[in-house]
């Protein structure tokens, strides 16, 4: 027994580097997982922390968490973590992956996230073949939520939704296949479907998603593994009994292997692709007007026509008519010449699914200060396009505001006091002018004169940015004219 | 020396805080040298328990373990040159 003492051992299997020593968790329990005693979950969290481990990617990976009993993989894995609402993990992890293109994502999502509400986010990132790694923890019930049935469940097995066992004579449908399905996908580089039954299966889980993981360090494409995974607690059998439910019963329905294996043909491919990114460097802020089809001189001029700055500009503009009419782009106008004039603007639109006849209004705010809220729930100006949208508003209008109302007849029991009013047929006035179709140019006019702050600059240099046609710009700054001039003659009117 | 007294080729810890005693590591046990407690830890559970001696390394009981550090599998230092130690001092 001396030659015992004296042996010399060294760790040969021990708890992966790519987990935290101890768990932010429950002050109590920090030395162990949540999962219950036999859960699937834990061994797929050791193979995944050891395949990270053993291809030295722990510094840039991102594990994204599903909902489900696997929500916390935050607690336990010290890489990258960030947690997708209910089955959007591959479309969270699509993001992640092309914005961060030196990261390694991985998707890890129950069969009730990944198959049920999930099915279309990982239909399309498989179709798309984004070079992801998706784990699917498939246990054949949401067991979380204390075991109703998934699209998973077996035939015949019994669930809290199912307690008859699964029919399809019931309407219940039958056990999906997601491997096989996302199998028949061109774009996927590998699916396999493993499972936790005993020794041998365990053993090439483990593998197989190392192999998942570094498909995608080789930039190779799409992998997904399913694993079935035994769940003690909700199929109400012992931890060891569930291992061999998970042999004898499930795999019958899940049959293991794989599916699809392109990483042959796709590396040569991955190859091409990792060197032509090399060789085209990343596009700078400087060549963003160049990749958008945007001329140098359509960029704002950032302060050049700005304001004097002892003005206050308290611009709070509501602009409302028929969708077609321009007043959408009358406010964007208004904010992109704020916007040049080096102040605080905001836009929002508001309007119903009809594109033409509907109707349609936007908030404008043009501020010295930052705007608070887009909305404009009191404005200074209202500009009413039609009667019904001036009756929609008109009392919503703050006392020494402005309405520029579009029509020769104002109705008389929209009169306020202390609220000015400018009503004209601005259509008629377009309309003479070329195209009645400027009339909101014209009451854009009419409002630039009406609040005194913006530069004519300013209104021009947005006019050219958002309005592409010449022969428009020319009329659209006519029309601008004529609205500041129909103002300034109706106050001498007065 | 006799086969006795050589040294096994693998040895275990198991963490008795973290493990939780779902049995999966006797189940897959090849040489079935785990059994459970029969005492009890401080959460209520009957842990695993390494019998001692006659593990050979293979690891598969970290592998069905499922949780993260609850087992240790050492493996004795190259045990061929502890062999080839013991035959020139013989």
């Amino acid at each position: 027994m001396s030659d015992q003492a004296v042996a010399e051992y060294t760790v040969a299997r021990g708890k992966a580097k790519s987990f935290y020593p101890r768990y932010e968790r429950k002050s109590e329990l920090q030395h162990q997982t949540h999962f219950c005693p036999g859960c699937g979950h834990g061994n797929i969290h050791k193979m995944l922390a050891a395949a990270i481990d053993e291809l030295g990617v722990q510094d840039r990976t991102i594990m994204i968490g599903p909902v489900g009993c696997g929500v916390f993989t935050y607690y336990y894995f010290d890489v990258g973590n960030v947690q997708a609402a209910h089955g959007r993990a591959p479309a969270v992890a699509t993001a992640m992956r092309r914005s961060r293109p030196e990261s390694i994502v991985i998707s890890y999502q129950g069969d009730g996230d990944l198959s049920a509400i999930g099915s279309a986010e990982i239909l399309h990132a498989a179709n798309r073949g984004e070079n992801i790694t998706v784990i699917f923890v498939n246990n054949a019930v949401y067991s979380m939520t204390g075991g109703q049935a998934a699209p998973t469940t077996l035939l015949g097995q019994k669930s809290t939704t199912t307690p008859n066992g699964r029919s399809p004579a019931a309407g219940e449908g039958y056990p999906l296949h997601v491997s096989e399905l996302l199998a028949t996908l061109e774009a996927p580089v590998y699916i396999e479907r493993v499972g936790l039954g005993d020794n041998k299966q365990i053993a090439q889980a483990a593998r197989a998603i190392k192999r998942a993981v570094e498909n995608q360090v080789r930039g190779l494409g799409f992998s997904l593994i399913e694993v079935l995974s035994p769940c003690p607690t909700i199929w109400k059998q012992t931890p060891v009994e569930a291992q061999h439910w998970v042999r004898d019963v499930m795999e019958k329905t899940f049959p293991l292997g794989v599916f699809c294996d392109r990483t042959k043909e796709r590396g040569p491919q991955a190859l091409e692709r990792l060197a032509a990114r090399a060789a085209q460097p990343e596009p700078a802020l400087a060549d963003l007007p160049r990749i958008l089809g945007v001329a140098e001189e359509d960029l704002p001029e950032g302060h050049a026509h700005a304001i004097a700055p002892e003005q206050t500009v308290d611009m709070q503009v509501r602009i409302a008519g028929f969708g077609g009419q321009g007043v959408l782009l009358l406010g964007e106008v208004l904010a992109e010449a704020g916007l040049d004039a080096g102040l605080e603007v905001s836009w929002l639109p508001s309007y119903g699914p009809e594109m033409r006849s509907g109707t349609s209004n936007c908030h404008v705010r043009i501020s010295r200060e930052a705007v608070d809220s887009p909305l404009v729930s009191a404005p200074n100006v209202l500009v009413a396009m039609n009667e019904p949208s001036l009756r929609k508003f008109d009392k919503s209008v703050r006392a020494g505001g402005w309405v520029i109302y579009n029509g020769s007849e104002f109705p008389s029991d929209c009169r306020r006091e202390g609220v000015h009013v400018l009503a004209l047929s601005f259509t008629e006035m377009a309309d003479a002018m070329g195209d009645k179709r400027a009339a909101n140019m014209v009451m854009l006019g009419a409002a630039l004169e009406i609040a005194g702050v913006l530069p004519q600059a300013s209104v021009a240099a947005a006019l050219r940015r958002l309005v592409k046609n010449p022969r428009w710009v020319e009329l659209d700054e006519r029309a601008i004219a004529r609205g500041r001039e129909l103002f300034k003659e109706s106050l001498a009117a007065v | 020396m006799t086969e006795a007294t050589k040294p096994d080729r693998g040895r275990l810890r198991i963490d008795e805080e973290e493990c939780k005693g779902c049995g999966l590591c006797i189940e897959a046990c090849p040489p079935k040298v785990i059994a459970l407690s029969e005492r009890m830890n401080r959460y209520g559970y009957r842990t695993a328990l390494y019998a001692g001696s006659g593990c050979t390394g293979c690891g598969i009981c970290f592998l069905v373990c499922p949780e993260p550090g609850a087992i240790t599998v050492l493996r004795l230092v190259s045990p061929g040159a502890t062999r080839a130690a013991e035959g020139a001092a013989a």
